[in-house]
């Protein structure tokens, strides 16, 4: 049982290409209820010197999610998709994912550890343009319900 | 919403509040749009018989809307260079009355390289939901810097 702590260090291939599209920004923006202009306008986000339409700060979690779902489905792993729980959740931004933006994800198993009968596994996923720029870093903390 | 600048910013500063309702309308719209389908957000019977007390909002949603306290305060929402949260307890969204979640947001830390942080308070029905939500904000550089404005220290309200 539980989650195998030799899995920390893991890391998974580049996802597909990620486009960023303006209508998705403010389809996000629109749903977490964010009336900010720079979701919307182009031209409210250049005069704050954005080359086009930038995401809200969470936006990230929609590649980020997506890229964590090779680590709960990897058998190695040994997570029990019925008993994850989101606990922790950071974005650090080098830049503002842009509109135009063409982003993978790179997944890495941080840590694994142990507490009160759950296990929490953490996972870092490197949001950068295709060629390698860096844009985001999504680190994720899972809790896996112990069976007690 | 012009952006704070160095020098503008103390530790104390409060940031305005921000009170937000959500519906199950908004879980649905926020599932559609962030690709999250799970059904607990969505689903009561399923929530329920997961042994939820009735459907819960996305903790991406409560992180998500928390974050507009500091996106209006900054003026620019790229000007949030990172931003962090625990999920400690989950927002129940009624069939009526759906669910309310306040945010209150304090300047906390003022630092060197022109960042602030900004730690963030979060309830709903009176209890935490986000634990240790904190925002660093990028401020505008200091107005003498920039315009060289010579001969009137301090002279920006």
């Amino acid at each position: 049982m539980g989650v195998d702590p030799s899995v920390v260090g893991r890391t998974y291939p580049p996802t597909p290409v990620y486009e960023v599209g303006r209508e998705k920004l403010r389809e996000f923006a629109d749903a977490v209820g964010d009336p900010h202009p720079a979701y919307r306008d182009p031209a409210a986000a250049r005069a704050l010197g954005h080359r086009d339409v930038i995401a809200p700060p969470t936006f990230a979690v929609v590649l980020s999610m997506g890229a964590d779902a090779q680590v709960v489905r990897d058998p190695a792993v040994g997570v029990d998709f019925s008993r994850v729980v989101h606990a922790e959740q950071r974005f650090s931004h080098a830049r503002p994912i842009t509109a135009g933006d063409r982003l993978v994800v790179t997944v890495t198993v941080d840590g694994v550890r142990s507490a009160g009968g759950h296990d929490l596994v953490t996972t870092r996923g490197e949001i950068t343009t295709e060629d390698g720029e860096a844009v985001c870093t999504a680190t994720s903390t899972l809790l896996v319900r112990g069976e007690g | 919403m012009s952006r704070p600048a160095v020098g503008q910013v103390a530790v104390g500063d409060a940031l305005p509040p921000l009170s937000v309702h959500l519906s199950r309308a908004d879980l649905v719209q926020y599932a559609g749009a962030s690709g999250d389908l799970n059904p607990i957000h969505w689903d009561e019977h399923f929530a329920r018989s997961v042994g939820l007390p009735d459907v819960i909002a996305h903790g991406m949603l409560t992180m998500g809307l928390a974050v507009r306290a500091v996106t209006s305060w900054a003026g620019d929402p790229g000007a949030v260079v990172d931003y962090r949260t625990r999920f400690t307890r989950p927002v129940a969204v009624a069939h009526d009355g759906g669910a309310d979640v306040e945010v209150t947001g304090v300047v906390a830390q003022v630092h060197d390289d022109g960042t602030v942080r900004v730690d963030l308070t979060v309830t709903s029905a009176g209890a935490k939901v986000l634990g240790a939500a904190r925002a660093v904000v990028r401020l505008a550089p200091a107005p003498s810097a920039e315009g060289g404005v010579q001969g009137s220290p301090g002279g920006v309200a």
